[in-house]
């Protein structure tokens, strides 16, 4: 018998006792519901998001401060160029790849790019100053970036070189996390990305004396535009 | 009512005067005290070491005897755990298991008779010092009894109740434990001896006096001033 | 040899008294412990939170055979192999497997703690491969050579100091007290490793059934770089990890970062479904994921513990335990520590070896009291001591608590012994707290209770 069977034939052999429901402080019982009772409910015991867009703007502003992120908001394109290239002082190279608004944006620059599109060298990605990728989505309520490896260039662009700029727009911004994951299930439910990621902040350690340092491995700053 | 008491062994040994407070204030307000001399012991200690035949020989006779009362009252927050949590586990699937359910329904801790059910909070009392609140686990943690000692230390004249920021942390007692891992006992006890230290308060006030004679004994040890005091005695000073 | 248990109540005594490192333990979790309530309270309803959490981890648990076989069918539809391993032998042969047929070299590890529980480091060494971890805390106590010290923050009980020590001897770098630049220094050696490495080995938070995917929640960024650039990617995981649902996530990712770090969410938190597939630009050649038993199935077959298979490994009971923060972490001498690995190393490793750690509880129940996922802890801690009893009674403590029965059980007996109790008091004076006391456990830090000249019964009986 394979190893797999073995494993799954204890298992089904211990499930054959039916557990007790845990916690037994009698006011403290598991009332075990199903998860399609739950389901509706998550989003009510999250923490709070507003009502409108504007709220939700005004709380990914306010997450984004908390996180270190550089939150923009843009009017148009050419006031996202106008700040990107002031940010470029200083770049030799740029990473990417294609897509609505970072091909409206990279070409600009007039810096020599890394595309990722098909595929790259690792040191060439990482010798880049700035990785410039889309996204999925925006989450209000936690500050986060959603990407896959085909919003955002693959798995590496959002992640090895030290500064990630995502560009987003502002219909992109989602209220919570139950509707970012049914975003997920609704745009790649048949196939989905062999890599998904919620950037929360650039990345950061508090391993040394729980000290919070930024930049551990992975970006030290992460800017996100919304148009 | 008539009110059936439960004296754990150590209350009944060390604290009696825990006991006799107990006596005197439930008979001011009108109830009749009935207490089975026969009971010593829950038999908690057995049953924390793993020995649950034996704390069940001890247990059987506290429910057999306890089953029929009308309230139960007791002097400690653990024990009351002991009855009211634990009985129902440690009868599971026995002939004592109803008994063990009835019995665990009419224990109450003693501040949680006064507060909840008599809706008793002030006893008149004038305990004219600072004092700290140390919340024993048992209580806190498998009776919710939080706000119920504080209801009545509030109405206590001239005491003036200082929280400490460890209240809720365990002292370190823990039945056996306090002597089966001494170091790492008497480590946890120091940390909320100094955390009560902290506040200036002059005693620590519990509703458990296993947590508190575990405590005195290592103020008393280290010549710290501070003191310890069950609940009830400081509700019946004047 | 020592015993575990020798060996824990040596590092625990030791550690009891060492009053430097509690206090650096107490610093350390202080930020941490303002941060968490915060979180909390920021949820609008944490506790129908944590109920639902431990409802879907419920069912996850007791379907688990079904929920693993379509997460392993999924994953291999999409090119992923699964492995199935029973025991740490098993695991390590696999894993060593993949490497060599691979003809790989250098490895990158990001954390893993299962890896631990296998001891993956030890056996690839002893491989001659090159293994480094990434994740920087257990990059530290690697240098260390040490165990972590905490699960979710390896290298808590270091100060920067020794840290800096550490890199100046092991690495060749500048001494510095600035936490910044020692993170920086770990980040430029790890770069390189990232690039050249052959294959990265991961662990996995969750296991999601219903799309084939695992789920790795991280900081740093080091995760995502070792699964993103070696050629080979293998995550090893125990097989409890499973979640029913994708969307479950969007409750246990802000509950694992909320009870594990105080943050509303970890930096990242990335599912990873196969290898790089045809359509992408990246990702590695080969997806290997191994499922490890290690004797989970046996908890699984205690239904009175099972739902300590729910645990999602976040450290929020280790936080708070007071034994925890008493004797620190690497005095369990296990690869799970504080309140969880109390509960379950007796089952992973073996009741008669591990019991102590069940014992060594004050049973205050903060860990329940804290738990995402409502695991019953400290009562667990308790069936552990009674599982034990009853699986090998040890004589002396028989003997004592017939004792008590008699005692307890007998009026007139108990009465005998309190007088004769009050007799010895005074003899006992002569022997208080040395090591001729026979209540020396007590009175070795403690002053013993005197017993009353009336006491409560005898005050009764009088009155009466
Ligand atoms: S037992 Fe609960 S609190 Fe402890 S690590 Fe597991 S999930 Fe977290």
């Amino acid at each position: 018998m394979s190893e797999r069977e073995n494993i799954l034939g204890r298992i089904r052999e211990a499930l054959t006792l039916s557990a007790d429901v845990p916690g037994h402080k009698q006011n403290n019982l598991l009332q075990v519901v199903s998860e399609e009772e739950a389901a509706p409910h998550i989003h009510e015991w999250l923490p709070a998001v507003g009502e409108t867009i504007e709220d939700g703007l005004a709380l990914f502003a306010k997450n984004s401060a908390e996180l270190k992120t550089d939150f923009r908001l843009v009017d148009s394109l050419e006031d996202l160029n106008a700040q990107i290239t002031e940010m470029a002082s200083g770049w030799k190279k740029i990473a990417t790849h294609s897509g609505e608004l970072t091909d409206a944006v990279g070409d600009k620059l007039g810096l020599p790019v890394c595309s990722t599109d098909e595929g790259y060298e690792a040191s060439d990605l990482e010798s880049c100053d700035v990785g410039i990728t889309q996204c999925d989505c925006l989450v209000a309520q936690t500050g986060s970036v959603l990407v896959t490896a085909r919003s955002a260039g693959g798995r590496a662009l959002s992640v090895l070189p030290p500064h990630h700029i995502v560009l987003a727009q502002r219909s992109q911004l989602l209220p919570d996390l139950p509707a970012a994951f049914a975003l997920l299930e609704e745009r790649y439910a048949s196939n989905y990305p062999s890599f998904i990621s919620l950037i929360t902040g650039p990345s950061r350690t508090g391993d040394i004396e729980r000290i919070l340092v930024l930049g551990a491995h992975g970006p030290k700053q992460l800017t996100v535009f919304c148009l | 009512m008539k009110v059936t008491l439960f004296i754990p062994c150590f209350i009944d040994l060390c604290h009696p005067n825990v006991g006799m407070s107990i006596v005197q204030i439930l008979e001011q307000l009108g109830h009749t005290i009935d207490y089975p001399e026969e009971l010593t012991c829950c038999g908690q200690p057995a049953f924390n070491s793993g020995c649950w035949d034996e704390a069940r020989d001890v247990a059987v006779k506290v429910v057999e005897r306890l089953q029929d009362a009308e309230v139960i009252v007791i002097a400690s927050g653990s024990c009351g755990a002991m009855l009211k949590v634990f009985y129902p586990e440690l009868f599971q699937k026995t002939g004592c298991e109803q008994a063990a359910k009835s019995v665990a329904n009419k224990t109450f801790e003693f501040s949680d008779f006064l507060v909840t059910k008599l809706g008793v909070t002030d006893l008149g009392a004038r305990f004219p010092a600072r004092v700290t609140f140390h919340d024993g686990c048992h209580g806190l943690r498998e009776l919710d009894l939080k706000q119920q000692p504080r209801t009545l230390l509030s109405h206590v004249r001239d005491l003036e109740l200082l929280e400490m920021s460890e209240a809720e942390t365990c002292c370190g007692f823990g039945g056996t434990f306090s002597t089966k891992f001494p170091m790492i006992s008497s480590a946890m006890g120091d940390g909320k001896c100094a955390s009560a230290q902290e506040t200036g308060a002059e005693y620590i006030v519990s509703n458990d006096s296993s947590c508190l004679m575990h405590l005195q004994g290592l103020l008393d040890r280290q010549g710290k001033p501070l003191k310890t005091i069950h609940l009830a005695e400081v509700l019946t000073s004047s | 040899m020592t015993t575990p248990v020798h060996q824990f109540h040596t590092d625990a005594n030791r550690a009891a008294q060492d009053l430097q490192q509690r206090a650096q333990i107490q610093s350390a979790l202080s930020s941490y412990e303002t941060a968490c309530e915060a979180r909390k309270s920021a949820f609008r309803d944490w506790e129908s939170a944590r109920q639902t959490a431990a409802e879907i981890k419920w069912d996850a648990v007791n379907h688990l055979d079904q929920h693993l076989r379509e997460f392993a069918d999924k994953l291999e539809s999409r090119g992923t192999q699964v492995h199935w391993a029973s025991n740490e032998q098993q695991a390590r042969d696999i894993i060593l497997e993949i490497i060599r047929s691979n003809n790989a070299h250098s490895i990158i590890k990001s954390k893993v703690m299962t890896g631990e529980e296998i001891h993956i480091n030890e056996a690839l060494e002893k491989a001659a491969f090159d293994v480094v971890e990434s994740d920087l805390g257990e990059f530290i106590v690697q240098l260390r050579r040490e165990a972590p010290y905490h699960f979710v923050f390896p290298a808590m009980h270091l100060k920067r100091g020794e840290i800096s020590e550490l890199f100046n001897r092991e690495l060749g770098t500048a001494l510095t007290e600035d936490p910044e630049e020692l993170t920086m220094i770990a980040r430029r050696v790890l770069r390189d490793k990232y690039i050249t490495a052959d294959v990265g080995i991961s662990g996995a938070n969750f296991a999601i059934a219903e799309t084939g995917m695992i789920s790795i929640t991280e900081n740093e960024g080091n995760a995502r770089l070792t699964c993103a650039l070696p050629k080979v990617h293998i995550a090893l995981l125990g097989i409890e990890k499973v979640l029913p649902r994708l969307r479950d996530l969007a409750l246990f990712l802000p509950m694992l970062a909320t009870a594990g770090a105080g943050q509303a969410l970890t930096c990242y938190n990335s599912l990873y479904g196969g290898p790089r597939q045809p359509d992408e630009c990246d990702g590695p050649e080969e997806f290997h994921v191994v499922l490890l038993d290690n004797n989970r199935t046996q908890l699984l077959a205690d239904k009175q513990q099972r739902d300590a298979l729910h645990c999602i490994r976040c450290g929020a009971c280790l936080n708070v335990c007071p034994i925890y923060r008493s004797i620190g972490g690497h005095t369990y001498g296990t690869t799970y520590q504080g309140p969880i690995g109390s509960v379950i190393t007796p089952h992973l490793r073996g009741l008669q070896d591990w019991k102590h750690l069940s014992s060594a509880s004050s049973l205050c129940g903060a860990c329940t009291q804290v738990c995402p996922v409502k695991i019953d802890l400290h009562h667990h801690l308790l069936h552990n001591r009674r599982n034990a009893v009853i699986d090998k009674p040890v004589w002396r403590e028989k003997l004592q608590f017939a004792i008590f029965r008699s005692v307890m059980n007998r009026p007139k007996l108990y009465r005998f012994c309190v007088r004769i109790g009050r007799l010895m008091q005074p003899l006992h004076r002569l022997v208080d707290g040395t090591r001729l006391d026979p209540a020396r456990g007590w009175t070795q830090t403690r002053k013993l209770p005197r017993i009353a000249p009336q006491t409560f019964k005898d005050f009764w009986r009088n009155r009466k």
